[in-house]
């Protein structure tokens, strides 16, 4: 479904167009002046753009679009279950997701191909950055479908998605600045906002720390939000 | 050698549906025989296609017990979905697909082995006259194509039981004449519930015909035996001039039970069209005319009146249910 579908094709071009972009604009800067650091880590650093427009984009219709039009009805009269359904349709996004991120490796070998220069491509953080979205994908999709399977309404699963994802990222970051959580009563909920912290794990990541713990956090966000989307399209039938 | 009787295709005892407050299906008790083609009427908001849900695995009953060929709905639901080729009302189709790569897909959905999905898509296509548009995108096609493709799909994996709702709503009488057709010769090696508005549809179509109002069965049983049940009597029609005072006396001879319903007004001939009317389900029709003309009555024409089933339709559903219920309990009662 998702290959037959324009809006595919739009996101991917949507997507390679801005990250070609960036990419170009980061060269420019070193064109200009050294950098501190390499080309990858600011290219990765910006991850959250894209993803936020992206994800959307891949995930609203999946499970929106087949209540709307009832073929979910259709669907769930094969011997297909719920749970199939459900993991299928993560699948195919995130084998798209990690399709058009892996996409963006031309762009390196563009950089390798023309410069010369050997110290703009360190390999350490443009793995470390992939390995990080392909680890973060893993949870950005699953939350995705979760909200697609909440509503009818393509858009509101889009928006829904987009802003879950924008209070993961940002709302992490600003929790964890927060003053009011400094209290010695909510350090324990302190310690869960400082693990949970998406822009930290990306630094780990890039500098080529792969914490098992941080591993941990994706996976089992991904499988709870997966749950949820089931429990979610099972629950919408059963009080219809 | 006797032979060992097949479980029932669908067998539906003491059904219940409940939505929020509101009793969709209220205790529906039937049960279909392999082969048959059977057609479920009843007005907007009765409950057939809550029911059709409910056959098909998709919902959950509140109570009662359903199967398919012998196997529990709700305690293997696999197991009847794959016996199970639906097609649910308004006909939902993925509008980007092409219609081969649909069949395609509905295949692999329902495990027909790839080998044999080629061939049997082919024959699906020709059996539905669906070969002309087999590479268009079916957001793009007609009505009529889109329902061929839904009656396509259902009968793609040759399931024992067949169920679509409403499957030639929207169609041309072209259209119609060619899915009836398609469904006559499902007869027999599938059996097939269909419901419908169309009664004339439903009459030439199946072989029983359930009623059902409100969430309960108000009549069930082949066309002919509704009319009876239902209308209860037989109408004739004559357009006769003469002395029609002996009229009452005549019909009195060939049967008691037969009499005047209605008379017309004469025309300029002197003709009256004159409705009659008689418990008795035989054909009198010769008697009646042999008897008129020998009492010297010029009769010009005449004619059984059928009722169609919209007339059993009507009358079955305009009675409640009480009326239904209290027959059994007026016949089984102390």
């Amino acid at each position: 479904m998702l290959l037959v579908s324009p809006s595919t094709y739009i996101a991917g071009v949507a997507f390679l167009w801005l990250m070609g972009f960036m990419f170009t604009d980061i060269l420019e800067q070193y064109s200009k002046a050294a950098q501190a650091e390499s080309p990858a880590s600011i290219f990765f650093s910006v991850y959250f753009l894209p993803v936020i427009f992206m994800v959307p984009l891949l995930t609203m219709k999946c499970l929106a679009e087949e209540r709307r039009l009832g073929t979910i009805e259709t669907l769930l009269t094969t011997p297909v279950t719920t749970t199939e359904v459900v993991l299928g349709k993560y699948g195919a996004a995130y084998l798209l997701y990690l399709t058009f991120w892996g996409s963006t490796s031309g762009l390196f070998y563009i950089l390798k191909r023309f410069a010369g220069d050997a110290r703009l491509l360190d390999p350490g953080p443009i793995l470390g950055g992939y390995l990080f979205i392909a680890v973060s994908g893993l949870f950005f999709v699953a939350i995705g479908v979760f909200a697609s399977s909440l509503s009818r309404n393509q858009a509101v699963a889009g928006i829904l998605c987009s802003t879950i994802l924008i209070a993961i990222i940002f709302g992490g970051k600003y929790l964890g600045s927060a003053a009011w959580l400094d209290r010695e009563a909510l350090a324990p909920i302190k310690a869960a906002v400082d693990y949970a912290q998406i822009s930290q794990h990306f630094q780990d990541f890039t500098r080529g720390v792969v914490d098992t713990r941080e591993l941990l956090f994706y996976v089992s966000g991904t499988v709870l939000a997966l749950i949820f989307s089931i429990l979610s399209v099972e629950a919408k039938l059963l009080h219809s | 050698m006797p032979e060992i009787p097949q479980k029932p295709a669908i067998e539906v005892s003491h059904l219940v549906k409940t939505y929020a407050g509101v009793i969709a299906v209220n205790d529906i008790s039937f049960s279909v025989p392999r082969g048959e083609i059977i057609g479920f009427l009843g007005p907007n908001g009765a409950g057939k296609s809550t029911t059709m849900r409910i056959l098909t695995g998709y919902l959950p009953a509140t109570s009662g017990h359903v199967s398919i060929c012998g196997f529990p709905v709700a305690l293997d639901p696999d197991a009847v979905k794959r016996r199970v080729g639906y097609m649910p009302e308004n006909n939902p189709l993925p509008e980007e697909m092409r219609v081969s790569e649909y069949l395609y897909f509905r295949g692999r959905l329902k495990e027909v082995p790839r080998r044999k999905l080629g061939s049997r898509i082919d024959e699906v296509l020709e059996l539905c006259d669906l070969k002309r548009v087999r590479h268009r995108i079916i957001g793009k096609l007609s009505k009529g194509y889109r329902q061929r493709v839904g009656i396509a799909e259902s009968v793609l994996a040759e399931p024992p039981v067949i169920i679509m709702d409403e499957p030639t709503i929207g169609l041309d009488p072209h259209q119609i004449l060619i899915v009836r057709d398609l469904i006559a010769s499902l007869r027999g090696r599938m059996t097939v519930l269909i419901s419908s508005h169309i009664l004339p549809e439903i009459e030439m179509t199946c072989d029983r015909v359930l009623i059902i109002n409100q969430g309960r069965i108000v009549a069930q049983g082949t066309p002919a035996e509704l009319r009876h049940e239902v209308l209860g009597q037989s109408a004739y029609e004559i357009e006769a001039a003469g002395p029609l005072g002996s009229l009452p006396f005549i019909l009195g001879s060939i049967d008691p039970g037969l009499s005047v319903a209605s008379e017309g007004p004469a025309d300029e001939h002197g003709f009256r069209t004159i409705k009659l009317k008689t418990l008795n389900d035989e054909d009198a029709g010769e008697a009646i005319l042999r008897a008129c003309l020998s009492e010297g009555l010029r009769v010009r024409a005449l004619s059984r009146a059928q009722p169609t089933l919209e007339d059993v339709f009507l009358a079955a559903t305009r009675r409640s249910w009480d009326a239904v219920a209290e027959d059994p309990k007026a016949a089984g009662g102390p």
